[in-house]
């Protein structure tokens, strides 16, 4: 999963593992992060994220496995000899000083002239549009004001390193959205290497340059947010991010796989498995072909529901001979408005659904989804 | 991979930096501290009990002869009864206090809250020589006992039921405080009458805090040592011995005796008033919507009349303490004069000693509140060094379950060895003051805990972050943030260190008399409106200090706390 010799990473991670008595949070996790990129880490909540990431500030150093950044290993060090500016979720701010105050926190302990510091201040409170706020203090402010305060503060001392701990979950969710951009266009400029903690699939996809998903303690997956959605490496980041139809089947000679009583062949996503094999199949919604009735290649299914979601609609379906899915999920294909339109598509409608093998991922079956 | 495996197997020791080394040496100087004034004392005064007079091993012998004294062990058997029938009357009559504070429309709620407080100004001394003026030998109201004398159990229950009722009444208001108003709703929207939903919500919902409110009430009572002092009569219970083995008797060994013995009942009170608190946690959920009482013009008004009595009572008592002090002569000379106030005459007093109460009470707020609040910033806010921390917690639990009356003798003991190098302090005002910081840590700890666990848990690791080291955090913002309860610890603690009797009535000197211990001096004497005079000096000045402290807190919120408006 890991190049060992990525000459390029800032921040390298090694069998990170951290125990707390019994439990074990994470289990011997490695990865890198390059100079200036943007990664998250995603996964449901108790995945481990949150501990990776306070390993890696030594707020709550791990059990084993080694930590490196900018070529130092500082996998034993406290915070405090680490080089990093951290947001969390709650912001922390100090709700006894301003704004200014608050940004101003780490630097006037570096012994820095006090003229250097307030034009500093103002350098970061112009960064993140506050100039107008700066005598104010925290409860004042809104809760997307705020976040932006806790943000100038973790960069006013210039941190090789940006860790951000769910730092939108507690805004509305427009306000989140907007943030996002803003979080994402002051990364690009002034290039800091971020690290940032999420459970919000969306707000990873939308920000990150590399995702990092992780499931019990252990990373699932680490790619680009186009790799992550098109070539989900296991069935568990199918379903966490976006929507996946899983499909029970099994495989056939010559590369073909029994599905809901039909035998479609899909290539070369067969490749490794055996005939007999049970295995699972896995599309999104919005990858099924859909075609009027008739008996063209695919699975004949009826419409059993249709929910309209505004830009598109999410059809529900069962096979028309009975054969069902397996597993006792809904099969769900999503048709844009104007498809669905031009389909003129209704509950009880018989149609074909045929999975494009380019679109399809097969797995051998799995434990918990 | 081999690399890898050995990699993996390496367990990472996390480097303690300059700063961590700090907090763990101030955390274990003040655990010392701990040790030194309350578990070496204590073992100090177990071990005496052990002990014949010329210092010899003599087993249970002392214990022996203290259940072959039925003078000596009767006195458990009285403790006890005088004990509970004040809880009864005291958890009834504060439950009732409080739910008419609470949950009723009743009027003048804040004039009540307020007079239900007035005792914690006064050392248990005063109300028991209020009672004297008021159904003594030349009471008032005398007629009113119907023949029975105030001297004995009839007198301690009354005046400890008027001692401890401030502290059964606050425990009681937060437990009501507690409420649910959904459930009211629910129970309203089935149907239910206002009996049934007062014994299937709002007993069920208080009832942790009426047994906490038992128990407090019972370690109260049991270990109180003014009021039975001055109206026990011949009477004995557990606290009055000890004090009679010691000062009357010289018998320390008997004295440490029935220290053990009172120290029982209230480490089991208090072990048992922390489990049923421990409860109480989880059954107020974050989405409970607050009880807003409604009017009900009957139950107003009963309510009015049931506060107006007791609030009569707790004023009647305190005027007559205060009236009995400014008359020239009780009873046959009925008019005002200071004469009483002029301690100096007094055998037992002295305006030294109120001066030596101030002094006390100063060095106490100002010492125990910069321990006591930096020892739980640290406990709950350094890292790692767990075995140190819970130590540390388990130590600042421990003064509440001691009765003053046994860290008195215990310092006695402990202080007083000569082959103690700390003998030095013995006598002194700097072991009044350790005694007195110790006798009410927990309290005060437990302030400190609560305030500090409202802060976010964050604010340490952004400063490491930054770079800041803990103890500039720590002054900039925990303690500015945490003013209003390090003032409220300040203020707990000059006041009780006024009040208390307990404690410092084994450890003062002629030069460090206090005013509290004068006061049982000049009782003792027979100077008894000299002594509801210096009463009346302390419970003016522990009032001023009140008022001071509600001002102070009002103009720090309003200058250094603009943040907490909008």
């Amino acid at each position: 999963m890991v190049n060992d010799n990525d000459e390029g990473a800032y921040l390298r991670v090694r069998d990170l593992t951290k125990k707390f008595g019994e439990f074990t949070a994470l289990r011997n996790v490695s990865l890198d992060v390059r100079e200036g990129e943007f990664v998250c880490f995603l996964g449901p909540s108790g995945c481990g994220k949150t501990t990776l990431l306070r390993a890696i500030a030594g707020l709550d150093i791990q059990t084993s496995g080694t930590v490196e950044q900018a070529g130092r290993d500082i996998s034993a060090l406290p915070p405090q000899n680490r080089d990093f500016g951290i947001v969390f979720q709650s912001y922390a701010l100090f709700p006894n000083l301003t704004v200014k105050r608050n940004v101003a926190y780490g630097l006037e302990n570096r012994r820095m002239p006090r003229a250097e510091v307030a034009a500093r201040v103002a350098e970061l409170l112009d960064l993140v549009g506050l100039t107008a706020h700066g005598d104010k203090y925290p409860a004042q402010l809104s809760g997307g004001q705020q976040q932006r305060v806790a943000l100038a503060r973790a960069l006013a001392t210039s941190p090789g390193l940006l860790l951000l701990d769910e730092p939108l979950s507690a805004l509305d969710a427009k306000v989140r959205v907007h943030l996002r951009h803003e979080i994402k266009e002051l990364q690009d400029k002034i290039g800091v290497t971020t690290v940032m903690v999420t459970h919000d699939q969306e707000e990873a996809l939308a920000m990150a340059d590399r995702i990092v998903v992780m499931n019990h303690g252990v990373i699932e997956q680490i790619g680009t947010p186009e790799e992550i959605y098109a070539e989900p490496a296991t069935p568990f980041v199918a379903d966490f991010i976006g929507t996946t139809n899983f499909v029970d089947g099994e495989v056939r000679p010559g590369g073909r796989v029994a599905v809901a009583g039909v035998v479609i062949d899909f290539g070369s996503a067969v490749d490794g498995l055996a005939p007999g094999d049970k295995v699972t199949v896995c599309i999104r919604p919005e990858d099924v072909r859909v075609s009027d009735g008739g008996s063209g290649p695919g699975i004949a299914v009826t419409v059993t529901d249709v929910e309209f979601l505004g830009s598109f609609h999410r059809c529900h379906v069962e096979p028309v001979n009975g054969a069902g899915f397996g597993r006792g999920v809904d099969f769900m294909i999503d048709l844009s408005a104007g498809r669905a339109r031009d389909l003129d598509i209704r509950e009880g409608m018989s149609v074909t659904a045929a999975l494009p093998p380019e679109f399809v991922r097969i797995y051998r079956p799995m434990g918990g989804v | 991979m081999s690399e890898a495996a050995a990699r993996a197997a390496a367990v990472i020791k996390p480097k303690v930096g300059s700063e961590d080394w700090i907090m763990r040496a101030v955390l274990v100087g003040i655990a010392l501290y701990l040790t030194v004034s309350i578990v070496l004392p204590l073992y100090a005064i177990l071990s005496k009990s052990f002990k014949n007079a010329d210092g010899v091993f003599v087993g249970l012998a002392n214990y022996a002869k203290f259940f072959s004294t039925p003078a000596l062990f009767w006195s458990i058997e009285n403790s006890l009864t005088v004990t509970l029938i004040c809880c009864v009357i005291v958890v009834t009559l504060a439950f009732i206090y409080a739910y008419a504070l609470t949950r009723t429309c009743m009027p003048l709620k804040s004039l009540f809250k307020g007079v239900a407080l007035l005792p914690i100004l006064m050392p248990s001394l005063l109300p028991a020589i209020s009672l004297v003026y008021l159904f003594g030998n030349q009471g008032v109201i005398k007629d009113w006992l119907f023949g029975h004398e105030i001297y004995g159990p009839i007198g301690i229950v009354m005046g400890e039921c008027f001692y401890v009722f401030p502290h059964v009444l606050t425990i009681m208001l937060i437990a009501m405080a507690n409420s649910d108003a959904r459930l009211y709703e629910a129970s309203d929207a089935l149907g239910a009458s206002k009996i049934k939903t007062f014994f299937t919500v709002t007993l069920p919902g208080v009832r942790y805090g009426v047994v906490s409110a038992f128990f407090v009430c019972f370690t109260l009572v049991i270990t109180d040592f003014g009021v039975p002092k001055v109206v026990g009569g011949k009477y004995n219970v557990l606290a009055t011995d000890i004090y009679k083995q010691v000062v009357g008797r010289q018998d320390f060994e008997m004295g440490a005796v029935v220290s053990m013995i009172l120290l029982l009942p209230a480490v089991f009170a208090f072990a048992a008033d922390r489990i049923v608190q421990r409860r109480q946690v989880a059954l107020l959920s974050a989405r409970a919507v607050p009880f807003q009482p409604r009017k009900n013009p009957a139950v107003d008004m009963g309510m009015l009349a049931f506060c107006g009595a007791i609030g009569l009572v707790l004023v009647s008592v305190l005027a007559m303490a205060c009236f009995a002090s400014f008359a020239k002569f009780w009873p046959y000379d009925l008019t005002l004069s200071l004469k009483h106030y002029n301690f100096d005459l007094m055998d037992g007093g002295s305006w030294s000693a109120y001066h030596n109460s101030i002094e006390l009470a100063a060095w106490t707020a100002v010492i125990g509140t910069a321990m006591v609040f930096t020892g739980a910033y640290l406990v709950e806010k350094s890292k790692g060094f767990h075995s140190g921390r819970a130590a540390m917690q388990l130590l600042c639990m421990v003064p509440m379950a001691v009765p003053g009356l046994v860290l008195g003798l215990a310092y006695v003991f402990f202080f007083n060895a000569p082959n103690n190098p700390l003998n030095v302090l013995y006598h002194t005002m700097p072991i009044l003051v350790i005694c007195t910081v110790t006798h009410f840590y927990t309290v005060a700890h437990l302030t400190a805990v609560t305030a500090l666990k409202q802060l976010d848990a964050e604010f340490e690791s952004v400063s490491r972050s930054l770079k800041v080291p803990f103890y500039k955090t720590f002054f900039r913002i925990t303690v500015p943030v945490c003013m209003p309860a390090i003032l409220d610890i300040s203020m707990y603690l000059f006041v009780n260190a006024m009040t208390t009797v307990s404690a410092v009535v084994f450890l003062y000197s002629p030069d460090t008399a206090l005013a509290s211990i004068a006061i049982l001096n000049m009782d003792d004497a027979g100077d008894v409106a000299p002594a509801a005079a210096m009463g009346m000096m302390i419970v003016a000045t522990a009032a001023g200090v009140r008022l001071m402290h509600a001002g102070l807190t009002r103009g720090i919120l309003a200058r250094t706390q603009a943040w907490r408006t909008r």
